[in-house]
């Protein structure tokens, strides 16, 4: 029985969290001692494909058949689930990223699979296989059992650093009979240039009302820019119009996983937290002492935001160029 | 236009999370519940509105115990014009989706919330697609109505997208696709005599089963730096967290 990974792909390329599902699969693979197999779909290069086999794929499945150029839940999942019964897989992995959430259910109803999503740990058991995930919106975790023979995993994006080794994969043409599309897609838009997307993002810099407005951003805009980090905001600077809705962070916004969260004039509601206190290291700048959000940090700065972010950028620049 | 909306119970978001029977049950003790809010903001608001403008019926339903009817009422006094309560513990997602699936044929349109904010597993939407062979538009923020066709934006990796897509479908919604409503005196009145039809569970088997429960370690105690050191807080960040 072999692993199967769905290796997302975005214009032909592979992104951080498909790496990341690819390296999470071949682990699981060799704890298991089987194969990692991946599954791609929609038109790319065969070199790409083979740069899986540096993160854990043995072998690349690839359908990239006319009905499979463009994203369609309904199609993919059942390209997915007929790769997994090709591969003889009884364990597939996705992340838990926008596509992986239109996909996650479908496969595991497909090939009647029991499915844990938004994993963040390393299966444990040998038979069972029980998996660490966030829940009540990262304030608290829960050990998982994923039942059924089969089992659907989809992985919180930034859960697992993937360490790239040697190998090339084979790569395979794979021609399942296509399901039908969902829609017609009349637009697609991306965030410009290379603005990494926030559940993607390793460094964060966020901004709350503490800002007083929005011709106030630039601070923080500087700072992220600095740092080649994205831009987030509290709920209340996204309602105001003051920022855009997708880069409200918290329990009923975005949830992040980054390595840096740097959070200024943000009071640290116990809303807010829950979607960002799974970061590895936050700073917070604050004017007031007493914001809860000191409690959750690793470092803080008690101060007017005005004054101490452009210093910070200006120290963040030095330290660049040394 | 019959729309069905998907409506989960959850703890309130003040919560504090806390475990009892040795760390493998939520403790319910003093916790307020509430519907969970992207299926009540975004999905409800969004269905009764249609439903304002368009005609037709605004239907919800919730598995679970007879203690969420006290959630589903506060839905109907939204808007919604009656309910159903598959009677069975959620135990997960599959179980859920199974029952759902049991009820929700003839339906222009099944919405729900993006995700609940207690379990946060996001792929209810799409095993309802899939049980029922419909189109499923995830994480959507807009979504207008033209006949039988809807025009949906909704999120992809890093941009949007947007789709047309024919009745029945499946969409999950999110932040921007309504306002959330407060239910008015005449709403709340009216809800206590909407039919709220209970129906035993179909047969289905759970595809997965917490067995423990952690709270995150506490953090240590926060470092603070002063504001003219600014090199030194930097400093850090490269030498002792090694994040930058
Ligand atoms: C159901 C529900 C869901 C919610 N979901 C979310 C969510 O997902 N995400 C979210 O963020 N919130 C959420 N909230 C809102 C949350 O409760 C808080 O109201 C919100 O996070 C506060 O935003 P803030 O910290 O930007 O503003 P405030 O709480 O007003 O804090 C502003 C902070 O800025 C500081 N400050 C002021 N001036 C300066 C200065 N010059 N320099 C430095 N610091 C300064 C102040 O000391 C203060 O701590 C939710 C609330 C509810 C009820």
């Amino acid at each position: 029985m072999s692993v199967l990974v769905y290796a997302e792909l975005t214009e032909g390329q592979t992104k951080k969290s498909t790496l990341e599902a690819v390296y999470y699969g071949a682990q699981i693979a060799q704890k298991r001692g089987t194969d990692c197999v991946a599954v791609a779909i929609g038109p790319a290069d065969e070199g790409v494909l083979q740069g899986l086999g540096a993160y854990g794929a043995s072998k690349v499945l690839h359908a990239s058949g006319e009905a499979f150029a463009q994203f369609q839940s309904r199609t993919y999942a059942k390209a997915i689930a007929d790769a997994a019964s090709q591969a003889g897989a009884d364990i597939v992995v996705l992340s838990h990223n926008s596509s992986g959430k239109a996909l996650a259910g479908r496969v595991a109803i497909r090939l009647d699979a029991g499915l844990a999503s938004g994993v963040s740990g390393m299966p444990s058991g040998e038979g069972a296989l029980t998996v660490r995930k966030p829940v009540f919106s990262g304030k608290a975790f829960a050990e998982v059992e994923v039942l059924g023979d089969k089992k659907v995993l989809s992985l919180n994006p930034n859960s697992f650093q993937p360490q790239a080794g040697e190998g090339s994969a084979a790569v395979e043409a794979f021609n399942p009979d296509a399901a039908p599309a969902d829609a017609e897609v009349l637009k697609r838009e991306t965030l410009s240039g290379d603005v990494v997307p926030l559940p993607e993002a390793e460094l964060v810099v966020s901004g709350g009302r503490g800002l007083k407005g929005p011709e106030n951003w630039g601070i923080v805009e500087e700072l992220a820019q600095a740092l080649g980090a994205t831009t987030a905001c509290s709920r209340p600077v996204a309602d105001t119009g003051w920022r855009p809705h997708h880069e409200h962070v918290g329990q009923t916004g975005v949830a992040i996983k980054p390595n840096l969260y740097i959070a200024i004039g943000i009071s640290g509601a116990i809303q807010h937290l829950a979607g960002v206190n799974q970061s590895k290291t936050i700073v917070v700048i604050n004017k007031d002492p007493e914001a809860p959000f000191f409690k959750a940090a690793d470092y803080g700065v008690v101060g007017d935001a005005f004054d101490v972010v452009p210093r910070l950028t200006e120290a963040v620049k030095r330290q660049q160029q040394s | 236009m019959k729309i069905l909306v998907c409506v989960s119970k959850v703890p309130d978001t003040t919560t504090k999370i806390a475990f009892t029977d040795n760390n493998t049950k939520f403790n319910e003790a003093g916790v307020q519940f509430i519907a969970n809010p992207y299926d009540e903001w975004y999905a409800l608001v969004r269905a009764v509105e249609l439903k304002e403008q368009l005609g037709g019926e605004v239907c919800v339903i919730n598995v679970g115990p007879a203690a969420n009817e006290q959630v589903i009422r506060k839905c109907l006094a939204i808007g919604a014009d009656k309910a159903i309560r598959v009677d069975a513990e959620p135990s997960d997602a599959l179980f859920v989706a199974k029952q759902i699936a049991a009820q929700a044929s003839g339906y222009d349109m099944i919405l729900l919330g993006k995700e609940t904010i207690d379990y946060n597993g996001s792929v209810l939407g799409g095993m309802l697609a899939e049980l029922l062979d419909l189109p499923y538009v995830s994480l959507s923020s807009k979504l207008e109505m033209d006949g039988t066709s809807a025009t949906i934006t909704r999120d992809i990796e890093g941009g949007k997208e947007v789709l047309k897509v024919s009745t029945p479908f499946v969409a999950s919604a999110q932040k921007g696709m309504a306002e959330a409503r407060i239910p008015n005196m005449r709403g709340i009145m009216q809800a206590r005599s909407k039919p709220l039809e209970v129906v035993a569970a179909v047969d289905a088997q759970p595809g997965s089963k917490v067995q423990s429960y952690a709270l995150p370690e506490a953090k240590g105690d926060v470092k603070l730096i002063d504001p003219e050191q600014m090199d030194e807080l930097v400093r850090l960040l490269h030498e002792e967290a090694k994040v930058i």
